[in-house]
């Protein structure tokens, strides 16, 4: 299976590169935007065609390693290779 | 007494490290690898400052992963006094021996210069020899040195009297919570802190300030 993980910050962490993204768009002339947040894109394709075993793996290595829960949210997407 | 440097792929004030602790003990400490499986006994570890694995994925977060840091926590977990200085400091937020995180600098820039500092706690076995809240000069040159933790962990920290040093009134580099430089675990063994007190520890290098966090943990040990 092929998983893609979302790391984000979670609210209320201030994220001093999004804003600096969102006052770049703000001076090229993009208005109407609220805000904006950076985040992490992770892939990782696993040798396991069970979908809840490989979301309970995906799950555990995100605790350990992938995502740093004091100030990061994580999402778990897996698709079939 | 014995000390010891963990040397990470990336540390850059290992050796600067060395030479401070071999001032203050007289003896040259262990220089321990990253991928050791084994350290020998130790009363004092220090983690230096510098880039380890590339600071991939998070700063600190490879290092507190590898083979070397299974020794250094069982260590700690049995008394062993632990320094984290610089990016040392986040390893052991990594590793959980220390709360919290280092995020990056507020102002998205690479900080490096001398700060001014409060030693808000001088009880800790890195700060004795310091006086409680004596002014003190230490450089910083981070990019990740923005101490962040829940409101929880702030006011346990303040409570138990963990916050070990703070950036002075209006010189905080990086929008630390709380202006924390630095601080320690409960029993005050394990402390970690974002300025380099190794490069100011001598006349040489513009002042001595930070010495005596070296004869300080020593004078503690012996």
């Amino acid at each position: 299976m092929k998983a893609t993980i979302h790391i984000t910050l979670k609210n209320g962490v201030l994220d001093p590169q999004g804003k600096a993204i969102e006052n770049a768009l703000g001076s090229l002339g993009f208005g109407g935007v609220d805000d904006v947040r950076q985040g992490k894109l992770i892939e990782v394709s696993l040798d396991e065609s069970d979908a809840d075993k490989a979301r309970a793996t995906l799950t555990d290595m995100c605790e350990k390693l992938l995502a740093n829960t004091v100030i990061e949210n994580y999402d778990i997407h897996l698709s079939e290779a | 007494m014995q000390a010891a440097v963990i040397v990470f792929p990336g540390s850059n004030c290992d050796r600067d490290v060395a030479v401070c602790l071999e001032a203050a003990t007289g003896q040259a400490p262990i220089m321990a690898w990253h991928g050791d499986a084994n350290l020998p006994k130790c009363d004092l570890i220090v983690l230096p400052g510098g880039f380890s694995y590339g600071d991939y994925l998070r700063c600190g977060s490879m290092a507190a992963n590898s083979p070397i840091m299974r020794e250094v926590v069982e260590q700690a977990h049995k008394g062993a006094s632990v320094l984290g200085i610089c990016n040392g400091f986040q390893v052991l937020t990594e590793c959980g021996l220390l709360p919290g995180v280092l995020m990056q600098n507020k102002g998205l820039n690479f900080v490096c210069r001398n700060t001014q500092l409060n030693v808000t706690n001088n009880k800790t076995a890195f700060t004795s020899l310091y006086g409680a809240g004596e002014e003190i000069t230490i450089p910083v040159a981070h990019n990740e040195g923005n101490y962040f933790a829940d409101d929880d962990t702030l006011k346990q920290l303040q409570d138990e009297d963990r916050i070990a040093l703070t950036y002075a009134k209006g010189d905080n580099p990086n929008g630390a919570c709380l202006d924390i430089a630095g601080i320690s675990d409960a029993s005050g063994r394990i402390v970690g802190m974002m300025p380099h007190p190794e490069r100011r520890a001598e006349a040489t290098l513009g002042g001595d300030d930070g010495k005596r966090m070296f004869s300080g943990i020593v004078e503690v040990l012996s």
